[in-house]
């Protein structure tokens, strides 16, 4: 129960922070609209390759841009981490605190290009889209884990901000196939349980080796 | 049992040996003061004692949890440590900041209004702690071992940057954790500001204490 009040207690800060300081909101989602607005020009203007590649890039997107949600979260965590350990709360609740905060921020950036994925590149209405959240739900929780991880791991290293995404990127590939495929298999009208499944395991895994790695990663930058 | 056991213990960072063998008991009640110049290893005792730096080698236990050993995490809510720089959130209040601990450490938030009284900053809880100076982001660290009660106080020059009035509030801070039967550890550069406040002082001088 303890926890459980920590875990929330992270959370509630981190989006208080954000709410304030408005990273997310100001700058990433910007340039992710922006990045997704500029893909077309550099394709010519007589296909109509766009509404097929247009989720692909959203989710692409999603991924790059999410992941740099994720890292303005982990930026703050030198000042809060000696405090959140005087506290008395464990590093695996650091942990999942953290990451629960990141990935409503993943989400939101979800939510905030969707429309603008439809407006720009009209893809064929899927029936059944809605099948997709779950798969977006895991998207985002799967990289929060993800750069909460990186951001411990380069933890006080002057290339932090380059290496973390580095770092980060490659392993979001499971997370997004799983939900790029997902959404093109429901496109097709086939199912997506398979890789539905794939960012449910990729997601435990991280989770495993976020609680695992927990102590030492976090007490090591202390 | 002594709230501290410090026996030969080591610390090295980076090739580099800061604590080279400390020895020190710290018993119920007494107030331990430890000077050195810049350097000297002073902090990285305390944080040592904070149980946030784990020792290389030697042995301690702090609160009778083992250093190095996941006993610390129980111990930690009962360890007070304000150092050299207020540990706050810079986006949030200093009413916000002093709650948030008080709800991630267990304590009753209520207090917080009451120990802003303390340290004179009744007035400021809603000012953001990024817009706040040095001084006032002290008071609110004292604030928050106020609202602590913590058995073991640590205190990195915790004159630095306040002022008389401030002074008197870290006295009152020591002399409350001693009457409820913990200690404290107090480090300054300066050795004559322990003199009159410590029971017994120490000088710290390249990572051995004299």
């Amino acid at each position: 129960m303890t926890s459980t009040r920590q875990i929330v207690e992270i959370l509630r800060r981190e989006l208080l922070i954000e709410r304030r300081a408005g990273e997310v909101i100001t700058i990433v989602v910007p340039f992710a609209a922006l990045a997704l607005a500029l893909a077309p020009l550099a394709l010519p203007v007589d296909t109509d390759v766009l509404p097929r590649i247009g989720p692909a890039l959203y989710w692409l997107i999603a991924l790059l841009f999410g992941l740099q949600a994720t890292m303005r979260s982990a930026s703050q965590e030198s000042e809060v981490s000696e405090l959140e350990a005087m506290a008395g709360v464990d590093p695996a609740v650091r942990f999942a605190g953290r990451s629960l905060a990141a990935a409503v921020l993943v989400f939101g950036v979800l939510v905030a290009l969707a429309p603008l994925m439809v407006v720009l590149y009209a893809p064929a209405p899927v029936p059944g889209w809605p099948a997709i959240i779950p798969s977006a739900l895991l998207l985002a929780a799967g990289l929060g884990m993800l750069g909460v991880l990186a951001g411990d791991l380069t933890a006080g290293l002057r290339q932090r901000s380059a290496l973390a995404p580095l770092l980060a990127v490659p392993l979001g590939v499971p997370l997004l196939m799983g939900s790029a495929q997902g959404f093109d298999y429901l496109a097709r009208g086939a199912g997506i349980l398979t890789w539905t499944l794939l960012l449910l395991a990729t997601d435990l895994v991280l989770a495993i080796v976020g609680v695992v790695t927990a102590r030492h990663l976090q007490e090591a930058k202390l | 049992m002594p709230l501290v056991s410090l026996s030969n213990i080591v610390v090295a960072r980076s090739g580099t040996t800061i604590l080279d063998g400390i020895d020190l008991d710290i018993e119920s009640g007494e107030i331990v003061g430890v000077s050195g110049s810049n350097g000297s290893g002073k902090t990285t005792l305390l944080r040592t004692m904070a149980t946030l730096v784990p020792p290389n080698a030697g042995n301690g236990t702090v609160l009778e949890a083992r250093l190095g050993t996941p006993d610390i995490y129980r111990v930690r809510p009962l360890i007070g440590l304000a150092g050299h720089q207020a540990t706050l959130v810079p986006e949030l209040t200093l009413g916000e900041n002093l709650r948030h601990f008080a709800r991630l450490a267990g304590i009753d938030q209520d207090l917080v209004p009451e120990v802003l009284e303390v340290v004179g900053l009744a007035d400021a809880a809603g000012l953001a702690a990024a817009r706040c100076s040095n001084g006032m982001k002290r008071r609110t660290d004292l604030a928050r071992l106020w609202m602590s009660s913590c058995r073991l106080l640590l205190l990195d020059e915790p004159e630095a940057g306040l002022d008389d009035d401030a002074v008197a509030i870290v006295d009152a801070l020591i002399k409350r954790c001693v009457a409820r039967g913990g200690g404290a550890v107090v480090v300054s550069h300066d050795a004559g500001a322990l003199h009159g406040r410590c029971s017994r002082t120490r000088e710290m001088k390249d990572g051995l204490l004299q």
